[in-house]
């Protein structure tokens, strides 16, 4: 199959186009803007519709009334544009609608900067919105995986009616990678015979898009139900690679562009005989705790990687469960990783001067 | 024996929930008849406000969905762009319209949204307990402005179908009242033009009602309907602004 050189978000797009998605509700903000630009010019080339909206608040509500009706759709924005989002999240995820929501994350808190980051980590994984829900979040480390991520993301939504979140960051928004895309493993997808058409079912019965329960004990009963889907997801969806986890002095956690600094600071160690190696997390909820179990028995201790000042650090450290010491190395506010800081990282952890 | 009169099949059997001489339910039955007449029930979907006309979906009989507050315009967008032939309308109060949803009716009249709005304005927040609305009159008394909302402080209030009329996408723009029956039919009469300026595909209409409140505004049902007369129609002027020839 022939690959295309293609920028991240861009190819986010293609590859959405690929999945059948046709509506895209977004507000321009960096670093995701080619993202809603290549919509505005693809979509309607396949009878889809690109709307700018007046706000991310906005745009979300119009994922929310499309998703309701029936469409594959979808939004993307960066942090700020996802914090307004949050409600509409929320509202989408009490009413079980399918949708893909990207966040090509960049420096916060407040308007921050506009260079990569991961400190929407706790936002995305952890609420972020109000009430007892979840969001699926997928970390892709490459554009290609970004790409698959993004085509077998709408079936996960449509297979459990959850809201899918793609969480990069500027870097694989904006660099280029080859990519193919190719259609991802085949789901058995319900119909959605839930969504408001406007005309009645063939029973003639109306049908209701809505996330309102007011009396506690539906409410607690709704609750209950989209636990029940939580569990089904986190026992069938997640996802991590191991690299040398298995038999490694030291197990490095990162997802996404850092796992990438991780993985040659990893080969660094190596030429030096120090045995590293790497969990990296493709789905950070549901989380892998389970890749921990066997590492924190084997492993002298860990070292989580992150651009932010540690979040995906709390989920390590439960998944190691006390077991071994888990330290932590970030950069923060747009700011990279360095490979050489991280190989000197390690050395203190393993010489035992930290 | 010879019906004279009955509940439209767009509403359900359902007994609503509203406080006695509310005309929210006034508003819903029209609101279904137009609904019936136009043979546009079954291929109808209305998104619900938040706020006392929450629970509508339990009234109309077509399918619905429940948007956050104010956020109705762009959930009916949203699922107006992907089923264009299908009729779609919100039903807004005036804090969910003409407060915290601002945003969403402006741009959604805008952009020539071919959606039609019902937006219900009784002068205060319904629902939550009589809190002070934008379109709370001056001097009129609400749970946080007990002396009465002051110019000064309040600024005064605000005239939502002048203001969507200054954008040339809103084509279809009236403010109606139902304070008595031959106002109920003009009413339902622009009701009727509004639903017609989407199916024809003109754009965006909305129809203003000027609606009672009587448990907030501590007034009888009587008393109530008196004081939209007396009090709201002198601010808020009844009438057509806008309507294209289409229509009429
Ligand atoms: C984001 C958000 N803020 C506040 C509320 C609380 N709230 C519910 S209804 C309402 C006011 C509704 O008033 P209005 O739109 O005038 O409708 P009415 O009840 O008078 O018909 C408010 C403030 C809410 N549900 N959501």
């Amino acid at each position: 199959m022939a690959r295309d050189l293609m920028k991240g978000n861009e190819a986010i797009g293609a590859a959405a186009i690929k999945a059948g998605c046709r509506y895209f509700f977004g507000y321009p903000i960096t670093p995701q803007s080619e993202l809603p630009e290549y919509m505005s010019r693809e979509l309607p080339k396949v009878g889809g519709v690109f709307l700018q909206a007046e706000s991310e608040v906005a745009a979300i509500n119009m994922v929310y009334g499309a998703a309701g009706a029936g469409a594959r759709v979808m939004t993307s924005s960066s942090s700020p544009g996802i914090s307004l989002k949050m409600e509409g999240i929320s509202y989408i995820a009490g009413a079980e609608l399918p949708c893909l929501i990207v966040n090509i994350v960049r420096g916060g808190p407040g308007l921050g900067g506009i260079q990569p980051a991961q400190s929407d980590y706790f936002q995305a994984t952890k609420g972020g919105g109000h009430g007892d829900y979840r969001l699926i979040v997928l970390a892709p480390n490459s554009i290609q995986e970004m790409c698959d991520l993004v085509m077998d993301g709408f079936d996960i939504a449509d297979q459990y009616r959850n809201p899918v979140m793609i969480l990069g960051d500027g870097i694989l928004g904006q660099m280029m990678e080859a990519v193919e895309l190719k259609k991802p493993k085949k789901r058995e997808l319900p119909p959605k015979d839930w969504a408001t058409t406007g005309i009645k079912d063939k029973y003639g019965k109306k049908r209701l898009i809505s996330s309102l329960f007011i009396q506690p004990e539906d409410l607690e009963k709704h609750n209950l139900k989209l636990q029940m889907k939580y569990e089904k997801i986190k026992k069938n969806e997640t996802k991590f690679e191991s690299v040398y986890a298995d038999d490694a002095d030291i197990v490095l956690t990162a997802y996404g562009t850092t796992s990438r600094i991780v993985s040659n600071a990893i080969k660094a160690l190596k030429k030096e005989g120090i045995k590293a190696g790497m969990i990296r997390p493709i789905t950070l909820w549901p989380f892998p705790y389970e890749a921990y179990e066997k590492a924190a028995d084997s492993a002298k201790a860990f070292l989580t990687v992150e651009m932010s000042l540690g979040q995906m650090i709390e989920d390590v450290k439960l998944g190691v469960n006390g077991k071994k010491p888990v330290h932590f190395y970030g950069r923060t506010g747009g700011m990279l990783p360095d490979q050489t800081e991280i190989v000197e990282k390690v050395k203190k952890i393993l010489g035992g001067e930290i | 024996m010879k019906t004279v009169f009955d509940r439209t099949k767009a509403l359900t059997p359902a007994a609503m929930h509203y406080c006695p001489g509310c005309t929210h339910g006034i508003v819903h039955r029209l609101v279904g008849e137009v609904l019936e007449e136009l043979d546009i029930l079954d291929k109808s979907t209305m998104v619900a406000p938040v706020g006392c006309s929450t629970f509508i979906y339990d009234y109309i009989d077509c399918d619905a969905q429940q948007a956050a507050h104010g956020r109705a315009p762009a959930v009916a967008t949203g699922i107006k762009r992907v089923h264009p032939d299908s009729v779609v309308f919100t039903y807004q109060g005036d804090g969910d319209l003409a407060s915290i949803g601002t945003a969403e009716i402006v741009h959604a009249a805008m952009r020539g949204e071919k959606i039609t709005v019902i937006f219900v304005n009784n002068a205060i927040y319904g629902m939550t307990g009589g809190q002070m609305a934008p379109t709370t009159l001056e001097g009129q008394k609400a749970s946080t402005a007990p002396l009465g909302r002051d110019k000064f402080q309040h600024g005064l209030p605000i005239r939502m179908s002048e203001m969507l009329a200054t954008l040339d996408s809103a084509t279809f723009i009236e403010r109606v009242s139902v304070h008595d029956p031959a106002h109920i039919r003009k009413a339902k009469s622009a009701i009727k033009k509004a639903f017609k300026n989407q199916i024809t595909g003109v754009g965006f209409s909305m129809v203003e009602v000027l609606s009672t409140c009587p448990t907030n505004w501590k007034m009888t049902p009587i008393e109530s309907l008196g004081w939209l007369k007396d009090n709201m129609i002198p601010y808020y002027p009844l009438g057509n602004i806008r309507s294209p020839k289409e229509v009429e």
